[in-house]
């Protein structure tokens, strides 16, 4: 009759395992997907095309990117650095400036009457443009937004945009109404 | 010999199993953390660029990819080296953007087939021309929620 080997106590096992997942759970990162997101406009009938919305110069923040990576903002050259000091000033313009957008009495829901700017950004790229440019450029266009947001509500409700409801979120967004349209292409200058 | 022998009747004991599920949980893991999910094998280089005011995608199953890059080199040869559109496992041509969305919305459930969003998943040094076609084309087949795949730019 074979001498009985003292069975080993496994009851531990579990324990090292459990803490083995746990330490591989912690300690994977999901790749998650991140990015900006957009939305396209569709795409407009044949009779709209020559029938653009006309809106007012000052009123126009237009942005042209070149081929080298140049920003032309209203007509001046700007450093991508400078464009969110620069967005932020026009639709806010504090001192109701003639070049800078006029603004209209509007109701909105818990803030009441309110000037909003009836600012608009245009942004056009050439074909030569960087992709890692243009989203620089709406990185910063969205960064611009965000801080205005969140002045307004942390004036308001003492918190962050991010942390508010729903409801007030859209007031805010109706009272910061940034809106980016981005130029139709046109092949001007081959590629 | 019977140094060694010091009881020759007795029979082998049996190996302890005890450790094998340890052993087996170890390969687990081992394959859980070498393995990457990944769907679609890249031929093309991307580095997507960075970003700031960045949103997570939600809904993986409802994202469709368009991956626009450098052919990897053992593609050079045949694709060149300008950067080129992958959609599944195949170099495509901005042409064929239409016809992967149509298919892209076959395969999902019909109540959910609007709610498809693209991600566009481009390297930073590729130039704007071919983004702004596949923009259009997703225009014209009215896939209109589009995402920018970007890194979280490191504080």
């Amino acid at each position: 009759m074979a001498r009985k080997t003292p069975e080993i106590n496994s009851s531990s096992m579990a324990d090292i395992a459990f803490l083995l997942l746990i330490f591989f759970l912690v300690t994977t990162t999901m790749d998650v997907d991140t990015g900006i997101y957009k939305k396209l406009p569709p795409i407009p009938e044949d009779e709209q095309l020559n029938d653009d919305v006309k809106v007012k110069k000052r009123n126009v923040f237009s942005i042209l990117v070149n081929r080298n990576n140049e920003l032309l903002v209203n007509g001046e050259v700007l450093s991508i650095s400078a464009l969110r000091e620069k967005t932020k000033e026009f639709f806010l313009n504090p001192q109701n400036l003639e070049n800078l957008p006029e603004k209209a009495l509007k109701n909105v829901p818990y803030f009441g009457d309110v000037m909003v700017s009836k600012g608009l950004i245009s942004l056009q790229n050439d074909r030569g443009t960087r992709y890692e440019t243009y989203i620089r450029v709406q990185d910063e266009l969205a960064a611009a937004s965000r801080e205005l947001k969140d002045e307004k509500s942390v004036q308001k409700w003492g918190k962050k945009y991010a942390e508010l409801d729903d409801d007030q979120k859209a007031a805010v967004r109706k009272y910061i109404p940034v809106q980016i349209s981005e130029a139709e292409p046109r092949n001007t200058g081959g590629k | 010999m019977s140094k060694f022998r010091k009881d020759g009747k007795k029979d082998l004991p049996a190996i302890s199993t005890a450790s094998l599920p340890d052993i087996v949980f170890m390969l687990l893991f081992f394959f859980m953390v070498a393995t990457t999910m990944r769907e679609v094998d890249l031929n093309v280089d991307i580095m997507v660029p960075e970003a700031k005011e960045i949103t997570k995608l939600e809904k993986k199953d409802l994202v469709s990819n368009i991956y626009v890059g450098v052919p990897m080199r053992k593609f050079t040869k045949t694709y060149g080296t300008e950067p080129r559109i992958q959609l599944n496992d195949q170099f495509a041509t901005v042409a064929d953007i239409q016809a992967f969305i149509a298919s892209e919305r076959e395969s999902r459930k019909e109540e959910l087939r609007n709610k498809l969003t693209t991600s566009l998943k481009v390297d930073q040094y590729t130039k704007m021309g071919i983004i702004t076609d596949i923009k259009q084309e997703l225009r014209k087949a009215s896939s209109l929620k589009l995402n920018y795949s970007t890194r979280q730019t490191a504080e």
